[in-house]
């Protein structure tokens, strides 16, 4: 009785009828009414078991905690430095949390981060009403300086990053460059002017065919090409 | 006098023909486009993004803010104003509401999201088209919705009830002209918008909400075709 009415990897669509019968459940980006599992977003399907789920092809950024994100310091507060989170709220990076030095009574914070500069991040908390405390503290934190900053759908990054880093790992070796992805969709590519573009236009392939399978030969094919 | 035979020659349940994209204003976060006949929509979606002023927040749920716009050179009779009018103020209010029952904001507190309908060609229906047009965007833009909202007018032109009439049809002066814009939830099968201009029976009435619900489920297959060739492209380069 309980019939799947999807494949697996297919393009689905809010609406579209996923399954039907009790047999199989909701999971992420699913919903159920009466008889059926619908989707409520746009994505491809992941069936686990007995859980139908939809990985998104597109939105915006949605800040959880623990996501190392990359963002731009927009404002300075009496406190610390506003950051912008490419997300629909900005976040607030306190002074304890932004340096580890000693930070004198009414110091000129712009010593520490400038207005416009690009400051790798994780996020501490998300409240409810998404107030977000993010830290610059901890490895590969902190101001990036050189380098060049890239911005992708962040539904688009777990694509950029791969199986266990695969997909990064095999640019930052043909490239040379070391790359940092957030997951807000920014990422700061920092190496050799000309292979930096490389890198970046990598990155953009695959943000124009993240929905399609076979990527990493094709990346690494594009890579072996323009890198000689 | 009776309307037998439909001014474009159409059968009277047949729809205008329509041509519907996903995806085609690169920098919004989602777009679509739908035309049905010589009415042709452009939806583009922004967000959930910061809202401003601040006084226009909810700290509970996001907000759905929808502009209407039928642009100067748009329409069939004279030139249209630019700008916001009365009219548009309404029938922006009237789309915002339509759609607003199939989505989910709960979890865009504090949050806006915008969805901006442009018109670059009128021909009646535009309200339906705009509607159908931002349910693409919306998708497109990966909002969590339950549904695509598909809409379409049906009307009475002297007795005889029809689907998706032209600007000649509304404006047919040899009998009683009614126009019911329509927007389904095809899922459920519900209703978001019902607006009714003219005069019809009761019967005529249900015949047209049998009908809407018709021809909305053959609209809601042409958005999901649209999203789905997104996609498309490329597909075959996949091993």
């Amino acid at each position: 009785m309980a019939k799947l009415l999807v494949k697996e990897r297919q393009v689905v669509v809010p609406g579209e009828e996923l399954a039907e019968g009790m047999e199989y459940l909701p999971g992420f980006g699913a919903y159920r009414m009466d008889d059926h599992v619908r989707a409520k977003r746009l994505g491809i399907v992941n069936i686990s078991g007995r859980a139908i789920k939809i990985i998104p092809l597109s939105g915006r950024y949605n800040p959880k905690t623990d996501d190392a994100i990359i963002g731009k310091v927009i404002d300075i507060t009496l406190n610390g430095w506003r950051i912008d989170t490419n997300s629909a709220y900005t976040s607030l990076l306190s002074l304890k949390d932004g340096t580890t030095e000693y930070v004198q009574k009414g110091a000129d914070l712009t010593r520490y981060y400038k207005i416009g500069d690009y400051v790798a991040v994780t996020i501490v908390n998300v409240t409810s009403q998404k107030l977000i405390d993010v830290s610059a503290k901890g490895p590969g934190l902190g101001k990036l300086s050189e380098g060049r900053i890239v911005r992708v759908n962040a539904s688009k990054v777990p694509r950029i990053i791969g199986k266990g880093g695969s997909m990064i790992s095999l640019i930052k070796e043909a490239t040379n460059c070391r790359i940092m992805v957030g997951q807000n969709g920014i990422i700061w590519i920092s190496g050799e002017p000309k292979k930096e573009s490389i890198a970046a236009q990598a990155i953009g392939l695959i943000e124009e065919k993240a929905h399609l399978s076979g990527l990493t030969d094709e990346i690494s094919r594009f890579l072996k090409e323009k890198v000689k | 006098m009776v309307y037998e035979k439909r001014l474009d020659g159409r059968k009277f349940d047949e729809l205008r023909p329509i041509e519907a994209r996903a995806g085609i204003i690169k920098r919004a976060d989602g777009s679509g486009y739908f035309r049905i006949g010589k009415s042709s929509a452009y939806a583009a979606v922004y967000g959930p993004r910061e809202l401003y002023p601040r006084f226009l927040q909810n700290p509970t749920k996001g907000v759905l803010r929808c502009h209407y716009n039928m642009m100067p050179f748009s329409s069939v009779g004279g030139r249209v104003r630019p700008g916001g009018s009365r009219r548009s103020k309404e029938i922006s209010m009237v789309t915002n509401k339509a759609l607003l029952s199939v989505m989910e904001l709960d979890d865009f507190t504090n949050a806006v999201i915008d969805v901006f309908i442009e018109l670059d060609q009128t021909d009646a229906g535009t309200r339906c088209a705009g509607i159908s047009a931002a349910s693409i965007a919306l998708a497109d833009a990966g909002i969590v919705m339950k549904d695509l909202v598909s809409a379409v007018a049906i009307g009475v032109v002297d007795n005889s009830v029809v689907a998706d009439l032209n600007y000649d049809e509304e404006a047919y002066d040899k009998g009683d002209v009614a126009d019911i814009p329509f927007a389904v939830i095809p899922s459920t099968g519900k209703i978001s918008l019902l607006q009714m201009d003219g005069i019809i029976t009761k019967e005529q009435l249900n015949e047209a909400m049998e009908l809407a619900q018709k021809k909305c489920g053959e609209i809601n297959r042409i958005q999901r075709a649209a999203l789905k060739d997104k996609f498309k492209a490329g597909e075959n380069h996949a091993e």
